[in-house]
């Protein structure tokens, strides 16, 4: 079915259209906010249903790109498009959790609400397009593209200090897009072409790879973020306003980790062979650094950022361990976190929006006057940890057992990250939830209104499933990493 | 069959899901009976299985639920694997489990949280047959880990007590550091040996015994390393030696489970892996020897501490790791059988001890300091009479030559034996066997203090000068503002806790005579049917059985040395303990502070990552990324910003303009390139 990845991608376009109509008929005010939270709803859940189409009609045995569409677009660029089973994966986990933004934006967001939505809804168009594009040029132009809105959202709807984060937050992608740009602009004047199935099969010298390698590296490894460049997301986190958060951690973080999936690996296979030592060991820091500093965090959305970086930790160097075990990990650990970290950054949010601070040692003792916010709470909390039965698991085992045959140590080091992450993620569910609730602001507190349920039942399904069934996600992705990494292992004679 | 063994194993979660999400709208009484009768149906068709094992025609099978994991080479499977070794599990934590739960009705009366705490106690049952039942290394995680959330859930029951939360906590993160292990363990394996499932890695084995393994420059022997990774998994979660400092504290968690989970089940999880393994443990020569140590030095280190602790809970909690530590050296000496059916008869009598104790706690409300009982026996005369029995069971009494006598006696004296057994040909089951001995008359000398001290003597309750100090209180106090006048009498429990302490007496009485020769004796061969193998060069539960007379006599002399020292110190010159623990002997005071560990790893691990996390934060992330990034470059740029012009302004908007004006430049150049 040609059209339907342009349609599912423009899609939320679409619901943009409907809302500048909207505002340019009725004006400001608070009908406009109103029927703008239900339009951006309906878009949201539409591109969701076409994504669900998109997944049931992909051919799970075929390797290759799938519902390309290649039309001349002008001046000899090529609008290209595509999905395999690695990048279908992404189109679907954006489309899912785009709705759940939006509920959960429908209270907390009261100013600039049209706008908020426009934003939300461009940077699904433009987050879908970075997974679907199949040429550079488009490529660059959604990934970066995808910044903007981002960067507003964080430097308008933010909190305090939202100046400060926004700005550190472009000063790290600034680095990594300005030298990305370099080598897209190279690889078009060496190649001739800005097709990506082209470029993946050309095979570029190897001392070129190693520069390519390394632009493109600055790019994804500000993005992952990974140790040490990693400094602008407990940043960007703890500013953004939660749905913000949300995608942040759930969407945008991959595209770094797709990134080195569709271009590192395949187009610069030696150098990526070259520079595991290196991925590997900024890999293990992260996961043993950050684990530790968010140990020691006393702000809740801070600790879950830090959190975030050290299981992206497990995430890259699965993603070089050049073995299919480590390679699904890799994958799966994304997807996983994606559900899994943006539940918990909307359980930061429940208390936020009740009691505006995110400062841990403000609460204790939710447990008596949230027993259901206490078991959503915890589940996501098992799922940061790693528990058997949640999504967590799958990823975390996998990209370990990955790692550990390409390099031993290396999965060694990674392994106490299994201990720390138990180490602070239950002594902040402790913190927060357990003991007698001393604070006089906190007896008052409510438990989870159905709008909320509402946003927590589909996250607590996905990671249930996905704990329990992970195979649901192998058999789409089987053909697409057998075919990267036989791809990968042909290349460095492997 | 198929449908039996899927019904012991999902009853149990079923109920907890109807108990936990629904607790609210039932009612108590309507979670309580779901969960019981659930367990109820669990233990009769566990049973069933159980005895059409050992007496009917069945063999082993497992049934394929749903597939896993299944990545390459990488497949697991979520099966249910009934064997001899599952099938002995499935009846010892259905029936456990199912007198916990009715025992419950009783103790938890007076709890507002019934349906939370039901709904745990079924998911945890049906974590722990999960892991009983795995058929790969991947559900075994699966249940190890599945027990340890359910376990970290009880301890912490009572959330609203600081020192119950900390308990949680420790005993999560300390097995988290055994599982660190087993993970390494399970990786090494399917490196080495292409899978996960047991089927596929077991006949692999004697070949792979032979292999090794390059590591840092060091060549291991390879089913070695792995055992010994495994191992650390196993000594995590049952509270061996550096790893047992969690058991202790878990007793912040209700009675009921302390019995279930951290006496009778979970905790001998370890031991069970081990046995399962049977078939890599015996090709792994290195990792057995240790295990035989650190099994026998816990043994020995429990039952030090043991003796001085005056929390009747603690007490307890000490001699299920002493005895843990027991199974642990059996199975370094090559003794699985022996150390599956101390399991069993251990399941029996422990859990018998810890709801006597629970009855005890219930009868004084709330008090655990045995300082502060004395005398209780004519108050509860059920709840002692069901103690002794249990006390005579764990100090193992009988009598060697008529092979007669409590369920302890068997299971404990094979061990003894076996590792003398063993002690002709390996110097550290000889080792073990000597510490194994010196342990059972610990093991009867605290044993008999605590049931002296809390049932015969003078009552010590009857004045108000008992202390609210530090020692911990499993109290519903902190929960309830149900508070008991420390006026009343001791009273006996209610019949729905009593009925369990029967149950499990009559257990704690016949379970070693009705079973050894299955487990241990003539019929074990036909009884375990390959579940357990020993090596060819494995004699050494055939040995067992011929040692010297005095080897089998000494256990027994041991023991009543202990009884009698006990009886001496506790009731002849009654006082005289109170007078040797305030003398602080050193010795006493390195046994009284459990030898330090909490205060090693406080100032050694805890200390090192409060100061590692705060050092990466403030002077790695803060000064030295942020200081030379962008904070540096934010200075620098405002330096020329501020000479240069409005460059620098500070708003988001210009940032974002900046971004597009990158992209647009991308465009151009594309452009002219392309045309």
């Amino acid at each position: 079915m040609t059209g339907l990845l342009s349609l599912t991608t423009f899609a939320p376009m679409i619901g943009v259209a409907v809302l500048l109509a909207v505002r340019a008929i009725q004006g400001d005010g608070p009908k406009t906010d109103g029927l703008a939270r239900w339009i951006a709803l309906a878009t949201t859940l539409v591109t969701f249903a076409l994504s669900i189409v998109l997944v049931l009609q992909f051919d799970a045995n075929n390797p290759g790109f799938q519902f390309v569409e290649d039309v001349a677009w002008f001046a000899g660029l090529h609008y290209r498009m595509g999905v395999d089973g690695i990048s279908v994966l992404f189109v679907l986990l954006t489309a899912f959790l785009l709705p759940i933004c939006v509920i959960a934006s429908w209270k907390s967001i009261d100013k600039r609400v049209v706008e908020y939505f426009i934003a939300f809804l461009v940077l699904e168009t433009l987050v879908i397009g970075v997974f679907c594009a199949l040429d550079l040029v488009l490529f660059y132009l959604f990934f970066e593209g995808g910044l903007v809105p981002m960067f507003l959202i964080i430097g308008i709807w933010g909190g305090k200090r939202r100046v400060y984060a926004a700005y550190k937050f472009f000063l790290y992608t600034l680095l990594g897009s300005v030298l990305m740009l370099a080598a897209i602009l190279s690889m078009i004047g060496i190649a001739g072409t800005s097709s990506i199935p082209d470029l993946m099969v050309f095979k570029f010298a190897p001392w070129l790879q190693t520069w390519l390698w390394l632009a493109f590296f600055a790019s994804f490894a500000v993005k992952m973020p990974m140790w040490p460049v990693h400094t602008w997301l407990p940043d960007a986190h703890v500013e953004a306003p939660t749905a913000g958060s949300v995608i942040l951690a759930g969407i945008l973080l991959k595209m770094g980790g797709y990134g080195f999936m569709r271009f590192s690996l395949p187009m610069f296979p030696n150098a990526s062979e070259m520079f595991q030592p290196l991925v590997f060991a900024m890999s293990a820091i992260a996961v043993v650094y950050t684990s530790l500093i968010a140990f020691r965090q006393t702000d809740i959305k801070k600790l879950i950022a830090y959190s975030s970086v050290a299981h992206m930790g497990f995430v890259t160097m699965g993603i070089f361990s050049g073995n299919t075990v480590g390679e699904q990990g890799a994958l799966y650990q994304m997807i996983s976190h994606g559900v899994i970290s943006g539940a918990l950054f909307l359980c930061v949010g429940v208390v936020y929006d009740r009691m505006h601070t995110r400062e841990i040692a403000f609460y204790g003792g939710l447990t008596q006057r949230m027993p259901w916010y206490a078991a959503v709470f915890l589940l996501f909390t098992m799922g940061n940890v790693g528990l058997p039965g949640t999504s967590g698991f799958v990823g975390e085992i996998l990209t370990m057992t990955g790692v550990y045959q390409a390099s031993t140590w290396t999965a060694l080091v990674a392994a106490t990250g299994v201990i720390l992450s138990a180490v602070y993620a239950l002594t902040l569910y402790r913190r927060v939830m357990f003991g007698e609730i001393t604070n006089p602001e906190l007896m008052t507190i409510t438990d989870l209104d159905k709008r909320e349920l509402l946003i927590f039942v589909p996250l607590i399904i996905a990671t249930l499933v996905l704990g329990i069934y992970p195979n649901l996600v192998f058999n789409l992705t089987a053909s697409s990493v057998d075919g990267l990494v036989g791809a990968w292992r042909a290349a460095v004679g492997g | 069959m198929d449908i039996i063994v899927t019904l012991i194993v999902f009853a149990p979660l079923l109920a907890a899901a109807i108990a936990g999400l629904s607790g609210r709208r039932i009612g108590d009484i309507a979670s309580q009976a779901i969960t019981t009768g659930a367990l109820i149906l669990a233990c009769g068709l566990s049973w069933y299985t159980f005895s059409q094992w050992t007496w009917g025609h069945m063999e082993a099978f497992t049934v394929n639920l749903l597939p896993f994991i299944h990545v390459g080479d990488f497949v697991s499977n979520w099966a249910i694997r009934i064997d001899a070794l599952s099938c002995v599990m499935l009846i010892v934590v259905t029936t456990v489990s199912m007198l916990v739960h009715v025992y419950s009705w009783g103790y938890m009366a007076e709890d507002p949280d019934k349906p939370r705490f039901f709904a745990y106690l079924s998911l945890f049952t049906f974590a722990m047959l999960a892991l009983v039942t795995a058929a790969d290394f991947m559900q075994l995680f699966f249940g190890w880990e599945g027990v340890g959330l359910a376990s970290y859930l009880l301890i912490g029951f009572w959330y609203k007590k600081p020192s119950a939360s900390a308990a949680a906590i420790k005993a999560f993160v300390v097995n988290r550091v055994g599982d660190f292990g087993f993970a390494l363990g399970i990786m090494t394996v399917f490196w080495a040996f292409g899978s996960v499932q047991f089927a596929e890695i077991f006949p692999q084995m004697a070949q792979g015994a032979t292999r090794t393994w390059a590591f840092a420059g060091y060549t291991f022997p390879l089913v070695d390393i792995a055992c010994f990774l495994l191992f650390i998994g196993a000594m995590g979660k049952s509270a061996q030696f550096f790893l047992h400092t969690w058991l202790p504290d878990a007793m912040e968690g209700p009675t009921p489970v302390s019995a279930l989970i951290h006496a009778a089940t979970m905790v001998t999880a370890g031991v069970y892996m081990l046995c399962l393994l049977s078939p890599m443990f015996e090709y792994a020569p290195v990792a057995k020897n240790i295990v035989t140590v650190i099994g026998a030095i816990t043994a020995l280190f429990a039952a030090t501490v043991g003796l001085t602790q005056n929390d009747i809970k603690r007490v307890i909690a000490y001699s299920t790791c002493s005895q843990l530590g027991y199974m642990f050296f059996a199975v370094g000496i090559g003794a699985y059988q022996a150390a599956m059916f101390h399991l069993f008869t251990h399941a029996f009598f422990k859990a018998l001890l810890f709801l006597g104790a629970g009855s005890v706690i219930h009868g004084m409300h709330h008090e655990q300091d045995m300082r502060n009982y004395g005398g209780l026996a004519k108050y509860m005369k059920w709840t002692f009479a069901t103690m002794m029995v249990g006390t005579i069971a764990i100090t193992g009494l009988g009598i060697p030559n008529l092979h007669l006598g409590f369920a302890g006696f068997y299971s404990k004296d094979t061990i003894i034996e076996a590792a003398f057994a063993g002690g002709q040909h390996n110097g550290f089951s000889m080792f073990a066997f000597y510490i194994g001995l010196l342990v059972a008359g610990l093991t009867a000398f605290y044993s008999w203090r605590l049931a002296f001290f809390t049932f015969n003597g003078h009552a010590r309750w009857g004045n108000e000068a008992h202390g609210h100090d530090a020692h911990g209180h499993d109290d519903h106090a902190a929960q309830d503002d149900h508070g008991h006048g420390h006026d009343h009498k001791p009273h006996e429990s209610p019949w729905v806790m009593l009925v369990p302490l029967i149950a499990l007496s009559i257990g704690a009485v016949f379970a070693g005579f009705f079973f050894v020769e299955y487990f241990v004796g003539h019929h074990q061969e036909e009884f375990w049917r390959g579940a357990i193998f020993n090596a060819p060069t494995n004699h050494v539960l055939h040995e067992a059985h011929e040692v010297p007379e005095w080897v089998k006599w000494s256990p027994l002399v041991v023991s009543v040395l202990g009884l009698l020292g006990a009886a001496y110190v506790y009731l002849l010159k009654e006082g005289l303990g109170a007078k040797l623990a305030a003398r602080n002997g050193p010795l006493y005071v390195f046994f009284y502070n459990k030898w330090f560990f909490d205060e090693l790893y406080q100032a050694t691990f805890v200390r090192l990552a409060k100061f590692l996390g705060d050092l990466f934060w403030k002077g790695g992330d803060q000064k030295i990324i942020d200081g030379l990034g962008p904070d540096g470059v934010s200075a620098v740029s405002y330096e020329i910003g501020r000479r240069t012009g409005k460059l620098q302004t500070g708003y988001v908007y210009h940032y974002a303009f900046v971004m597009l004006l990158g992209v647009a430049s991308l465009l151009l150049f594309a452009l002219i390139k392309f045309r």
